[in-house]
């Protein structure tokens, strides 16, 4: 079974295999990311733009708002779970207050601090 | 590539719906499919049902479309049974109880804490009085909107509510338009007032006048592609044609189905016609509609009467219409002030039975979420205004109380960022204890939306007040980014957003101290909207900052994370939902 994502009223939720599982309005803490100058953005989710799936990561972009300094746009991708098993399906959220680092590339380049 | 929604709607969609829907309440909630429910969720909303939020699995929000928002005698008092007994959830509100109403601002109702099973002897009962909830919500003809005294007011020159009539009926049910690529609001008005709030709907008819065969004649110029959602804001603009009120359906079905057509399936962030507008302007809209959707001489549009727009337009003259007016036929129409359009179930009966005994049995909702009697006699009109029910729903509130709206909020809804009816309540009272009126107000728009959908219609108040997050003291809580100088009339204008990210509970500090400002350095008789209107962006930042007082908001904490805001142990597991058709909790299938 694919795992298929896809963005539900107006971008509140984000759908895995039909099921509402994340939604819009929580903190997200970007690390390292190019949002903005903030270290890290304190990202508020007002709405998810684009699903995709990178197995088995479920990823993101959201829009939003830094609550520190007032930057609006775009996140890059952002993980938001994941669903190991393609076949059960299961979804596996992660908490967004904990630290995310929305560019993967960064992210394997540098060690974690 | 169309969309999941628009692949949904292909394999069903409309009036096909309610048989599934019907099909679902009789074996209940479990027998929606989990890997179905986002499909079937989507398509109840063309039914008038939305699903509510993340710890509320189960029940629904029911919308009941409301023409023009007349409800007609007798209609209030079902209103008020089914309200009664279905909308009834397993917590209590502590400002409104565990039942009421909600009057909305697209002159609509809501019902919340719906039950699937419900459904079937709740439709039964709305359509045995001719109400319904059909388009209420979803991708087709929404809920048409309009002054709401048409045909009782001293000021129209068009009695708009047979055209609103004659578009609910044509365009409801009709398989035709019912599959658009996204929402679809239509605003009527007959009056010069401005009142039907034509410049933030997709299309609106507004009373123009027009010289055809050397007489002069009356009907709609029209305009098309207002809207406010998603912090992309737009104003309708005209379309450079007029039709006489005869011609009004014809109109809607070309533009609606130009809208069918061409409006975009690939991206429904970009479905909404004021996008197309954007894209196409209004010169080749206008083609389009003539050459490909109309089959007569589409006329150019006639004389407006956008001068005399009074309605929201920064003055005391119209600002709503809260108040004993007469009618032309020496009844009076009495509007009364419904703190952020939520009514309790006792409230609304009484309403009912008042509404009987001094009027026709006949009220009307406003796009303001208040609610007007019709038809009250002059010689009773004392008696009436006399009763104790107004005074909490007063014709005469304070200004305050008068100009507050606010949205559902995370109470119910997905997309809210912050709660929003119970605070904005709470604003209301400490205002109007601890701020001084600025002399010569009557009426301040304040309105809270909960998010950037805008459905308490912020950018068009006099402050408006948008959902947030910050952090106080490091923790994270709720806050609103605030607007200034908003409102319609002859040259409509959305409120510049000047703080941002304001901690809820300094909002009213600001409020008051803005208010001072204002109070000491406005020139004389300068409104609120005008003083706002000369001063740039800095000098904005610079009218007041926000503080904390002795203003006390229970709703900091991040009231989304509840699974129901105001009770004790509002934890997301301690939820009772999903629950079964007698609102017992069905517990999750892998415990």
């Amino acid at each position: 079974m694919t795992t298929d994502v896809h963005q539900l009223d107006d971008g509140a939720w984000v759908s895995v295999n039909d099921s509402r599982e994340v939604n819009v309005s929580d903190l997200w803490l970007l690390a390292r990311s190019d949002f903005c100058g903030c270290e890290p953005t304190d990202f508020l989710a007002e709405g998810f733009v684009d699903v995709s799936v990178d197995h088995p990561n479920i990823e993101a972009r959201m829009a939003g708002r830094c609550i520190s300094c007032g930057t609006e746009g775009v996140t890059d991708w952002l993980q938001v779970g994941r669903v190991i098993d393609p076949e059960s399906g299961e979804f596996y959220g992660i908490d967004p207050e904990s630290v995310h680092f929305p560019d993967k590339r960064r992210r394997l380049g540098r060690p974690q601090e | 590539m169309p969309t999941k929604v628009e692949n949904w709607k292909d394999e069903v969609y409309g009036n096909e719906i309610r048989d599934h829907l019907m099909e679902f309440a009789e074996q209940g909630w479990e027998s929606i499919p989990e890997d179905e429910q986002d499909a079937w969720f989507e398509r109840f909303k063309w039914w008038g049902l939305y699903h509510q939020r993340s710890g509320q699995e189960s029940y629904f929000m029911m919308r009941i479309g409301t023409p023009n928002g007349v409800i007609e005698p007798g209609q209030l008092e079902v209103i008020a049974e089914v309200a009664d007994e279905y909308a009834r959830g397993p917590a209590e509100n502590p400002e409104f109880g565990d039942a009421y109403c909600d009057w909305t601002t697209r002159q609509s109702i809501q019902l919340h804490w719906i039950k699937l099973e419900d459904i079937p002897e709740i439709f039964d009962e709305l359509e045995s009085v001719g109400l319904g909830t059909q388009q209420a919500c979803g991708d087709s003809w929404r809920n048409i909107v309009g002054c709401p005294v048409a045909g009782k007011d001293k000021h129209e020159h068009i009695d708009a509510w047979p055209v609103a009539e004659e578009l609910h009926e044509t365009f409801k049910g009709n398989d035709e338009y019912s599959n658009l690529p996204r929402k679809w609001k239509v605003a009527v008005t007959g009056c010069d007032q401005g009142c039907g709030q034509g410049d933030i709907n997709d299309l609106a008819y507004e009373p123009a006048t027009k010289e055809i065969d050397g007489e002069e004649q009356l009907g709609f110029n029209i305009r098309v592609g207002g809207g406010l959602s998603r912090k992309e804001p737009r104003f309708s603009r005209s379309l450079d044609v007029w039709v006489p009120p005869e011609q009004a359906a014809d109109i809607g079905a070309g533009m609606s189905a130009l809208f069918r057509e061409h409006g975009d399936r690939d991206d429904r962030f970009n479905a909404r016609i004021k996008f197309l507008v954007d894209e196409w302007g209004t010169e080749k809209m206008r083609e389009v509609l003539q050459d490909e959707f109309m089959d007569f001489e589409l006329p150019t549009a006639g004389e407006n009467m956008r001068e005399n727009y009074t309605y929201n337009a920064g003055g005391n003259e119209h600002g709503d219409h809260v108040g004993v007016h007469e009618q032309p036929d020496g009844n009076y129409y009495v509007g009364l002030d419904v703190l952020v359009g939520r009514m309790g179930v006792d409230d609304v009966y009484e309403l009912a039975e008042l509404a009987d005994e001094y009027g026709s049995g006949e009220v009307r909702l406003t796009q303001r979420q208040n609610i007007i009697v019709t038809d009250v006699d002059s010689d009773r009109l004392d008696a009436f205004l006399d009763e104790p029910l107004l005074e909490n729903y007063s014709p005469d509130p304070h200004p305050f109380m008068r100009g507050s709206i606010a949205c559902t909020g995370t109470e119910f809804c997905s997309l809210s960022i912050v709660e929003t009816k119970n605070r904005q309540v709470r604003y209301a009272r400490w205002l109007k204890e601890n701020v001084a009126v600025p002399s010569g107000v009557e009426d301040f728009h304040i309105h809270l939306s909960g998010c950037t959908a805008s459905c308490a219609q912020p950018q068009i108040a006099d402050i408006s007040l948008r959902g947030m997050k910050t952090r106080k003291d490091g923790e994270p809580v709720e806050a609103l980014d605030i607007g200034l100088g908003g409102g319609l009339g002859e040259n409509p204008h959305f409120a510049d957003w000047v703080e941002m990210r304001v901690a809820a509970d300094e909002v009213p500090g600001y409020i008051e101290n803005l208010l001072a400002t204002f109070e000491a350095e406005r020139a004389d008789g300068q409104t609120f909207r005008e003083f706002v209107a000369e001063r740039d962006e800095e000098e904005l930042q610079e009218l007041a900052e926000a503080e904390e007082t002795d203003y006390e908001d229970p709703y900091m904490h991040n009231t989304k994370m509840t699974w129901y805001p105001y009770v004790e142990d509002d934890d997301m597991q301690s939820s009772p939902a999903p629950t079964d058709g007698e609102g017992n909790s069905i517990a999750p299938a892998d415990d």
